[in-house]
């Protein structure tokens, strides 16, 4: 069989461009195999089938009590302080009750009440829109719940910060690793036992999946003096359960069906 | 065919000229931006979309009107479209251009922007926006320059053209219905949470696109002795005045159920692009602009005598076409972010560079368009006046 120039140059074209094609198409399928960014788990880790929280906004009564814990995350997490409420990026901060639960709208309720303050921070969803929109798998649904970022994949479309209603997610705007004019790093002081980030990519809070790997509690859980609990939501016999099963808990805007694996018990009062 | 766009007389090159320094001011305006981060532009964690997007969703309509012109000429037989046929193609490929721009201007890591490809996921909306889009820049780069490929050669267009003409229909439609389900289909977004979206994109899209079309067939008439023909140009008219009704007949749907349900959190946007919101009141005269310009744009395209005389309908067409690009260019994209999901008010406005970037961006899309446009008048002047073939 003889072939012309033409003819050639044809079945030369298509069989490149199929070699690459099928070459990516394997390449996409093994890399997605492996949930990408994780550390390996120790032989101490803790596991759980759906992590959660339940927070006792009642053991929260100083301002420091705030702090503590919000500083516990941040300095660990390496999150940068830009000094603009623009450029913002928080893991866990607080905010008051009514900003927290707007559908709580009550028209009586007292000043003191919706001013209190309440801690918030990524509800790691079972049914996370973020992951839903995500084109990348940037954010992921882990095995036990965690909601979490690759931040070497993440290209900072943001579609994830449209998505989420909760307002748990930020963007670096800056370099995080950069300083500011006055030659102040952005990152106080660094951690070099977690990674740091780049600009461009968004990033949140990631239930500590690097101190539960290692056996350790979530750094807020820690220092929060019993204020946060964390547990297998999935297993009836654990603390978070136990709680849930005996007091009034409440979630971040559970009529969207996001499924939000964070629980207040609201407290604030003697017959709260 | 693209030799044609290497002649030209002092006006054409100056015009070219001036268009490239807008593109380098932008251009080196992104470099700023690529070094600093986004953190130049005015956007913030609270309203984390902006100019860059708003443009790329309105640029999307604009880039789907084409069909406007394909269904009538190629379903209907309408030949009086045959010669403003191409000038829709055209329009249509800098568009798409502009839109895929404006998206790589809005990214955080544009170096990573192949992870789209290297991992797609089904589930984003976002992917399936970036397959459509290249598949209709695609398709109508095919389909523009083979017809006027085949026009200059004074021969029928190839046979395997018909299918992607008919092809490119559903397909622009798609674009648009992909790009409003970027946003229809969030949680807590209310302004954006309605089942009207992509009927309200479509519509708006069908009236600010041929109004551009029409605008710039004027201008390449008054440069040149192409002539796209008086018909064809009151025909696409009608089709402005009838996608504008209908778009502001959706509009006032959105406010009649968000204000007689009375829910706070649908009336909020809405409340806050038209009179403001604990005081913030940025977008508010942007909004009543809109809205006094739709209404004198759809008085005088309604009006047979006003819309038939050509040195009014200009204006008409102006109207209409400035009232979209405020609701969709600017107030659909931040609307939606105001109140943020704590119901606060964080306001965003465009900085210096920002906007620098988005002309230079425009300054892009024009320089194709021109480019484009000089080539199709060409062909047509080369052949002579007469039927078009395809």
């Amino acid at each position: 069989m003889s072939i012309d120039r033409r003819q050639f140059l044809k079945i030369a074209g298509f069989s490149t461009i199929l070699g690459i094609g099928a070459a990516t198409a394997v390449n996409s399928v093994r890399r997605d195999a492996a949930e990408a960014s994780q550390v390996e788990s120790g032989p101490d880790a803790l596991k759980a089938k759906r992590w959660g929280f339940v927070i006792d906004m009642s053991k929260f009564k100083t301002d420091d009590d705030f702090k503590r814990v919000i500083h516990a995350c941040h300095s660990i997490h390496n999150v940068p302080d830009f000094g603009e409420p623009k450029d913002e990026i928080k893991w866990i901060w607080k905010d008051a009750f009514e900003r927290v639960f707007p559908e709580q709208e009550n028209t009586y309720m007292t000043g003191e009440m919706k001013e209190k303050p309440f801690v918030v921070l990524c509800n790691h969803c079972a049914e996370p829109p973020c992951v839903r929109v995500c084109p990348t798998k940037a954010t992921f649904k882990r095995k036990d719940g965690i909601v979490m970022m690759d931040m070497h994949r993440c290209i900072g479309c943001r579609f994830c910060m449209a998505a989420c209603p909760y307002g748990s997610r930020s963007f670096n705007f800056r370099d995080p690793r950069g300083k500011d004019e006055n030659g102040q790093p952005f990152i106080k002081e660094i951690n070099p036992e977690f990674p740091t980030r780049t600009k461009g990519v968004v990033e949140k809070c990631t239930f500590c999946y690097e101190r539960l790997a290692k056996g350790l509690k979530p750094a807020c859980v820690e220092k929060s003096g019993g204020g946060i609990v964390f547990g297998d939501l999935e297993d009836p016999n654990s603390e978070v359960r136990q709680l849930i099963g005996k007091q009034y808990t409440i979630r971040r805007k559970p009529e969207l069906g996001t499924q939000p694996s964070i629980y207040y018990i609201i407290g604030g009062s003697e017959n709260a | 065919m693209l030799e044609k766009a290497l002649t030209g007389g002092k006006g054409y090159w100056g015009w070219i000229f001036f268009l490239l320094g807008i593109i380098g001011l932008g251009f080196i305006n992104y470099l700023r931006q690529f070094n600093y981060g986004l953190g130049i532009t005015g956007l913030s964690r609270d309203v984390s979309w902006g100019l860059y997007i708003a443009q790329f969703t309105f640029l999307v309509g604009v880039a789907a009107s084409a069909v406007m012109l394909v269904i009538p000429y190629y379903l209907h037989n309408y030949k009086k479209f045959g010669k403003i046929l191409i000038l829709g193609e055209f329009l249509a490929i800098a568009s798409v251009l502009m839109c895929m721009l404006f998206i790589f201007c809005d990214m955080g890591q544009p170096m990573r922007v192949m992870n789209v490809i290297l991992h797609p996921t089904p589930n984003s909306i976002m992917f399936w926006d970036m397959c459509v889009l290249s598949g209709y820049l695609v398709l109508n780069l095919v389909i523009g320059w083979t017809t006027l490929g085949a026009e200059l050669k004074e021969v029928p267009p190839p046979a395997w053209v018909k299918p992607l003409i008919y092809l490119s229909v559903p397909w622009a439609v798609s674009i648009h219905t992909v790009t409003a389900f970027l946003y229809a289909g969030l949680p807590g977004r209310e302004l954006w949470l309605t089942a009207i979206m992509a009927a309200r994109f479509l519509s708006s899209a069908f009236a600010a696109g041929p109004a551009l079309l029409i605008l710039l067939a004027l201008i390449v008439r008054k440069l040149s002795n192409f002539d796209p023909g008086k018909e064809a140009i009151q025909s696409v008219a009608k089709i402005v005045t009838y996608a504008m009704s209908v778009n502001v007949f959706f509009f006032l749907l959105e406010v009649f159920t968000a204000f007689y349900s009375r829910i706070p959190a649908h009336m909020a946007p809405i409340k806050y692009l038209f009179v403001g919101l604990e005081g913030h009141t940025r977008l508010v005269p942007f909004m009543w602009t809109a809205a006094a310009l739709a209404f004198v744009g759809l008085v005088l395209l309604i009006n047979p005598n006003t819309r038939e005389n050509e040195s009014i309908l200009p204006f008409a067409l102006i109207a209409v076409f400035v009232a979209s690009w405020i609701d969709k260019g600017m107030g659909l994209v931040i609307g939606g972010f105001v109140p943020n999901p704590f119901e606060r008010v964080v306001e965003y406005s465009p900085t210096a560079p920002e906007l620098l970037i988005t002309l230079g961006v425009y300054g892009i899309g024009a320089l194709v368009l021109t480019v484009l446009y000089k080539v199709a008048v060409a062909v047509k002047q080369a052949v002579g006046p007469g039927e078009a073939h395809h």
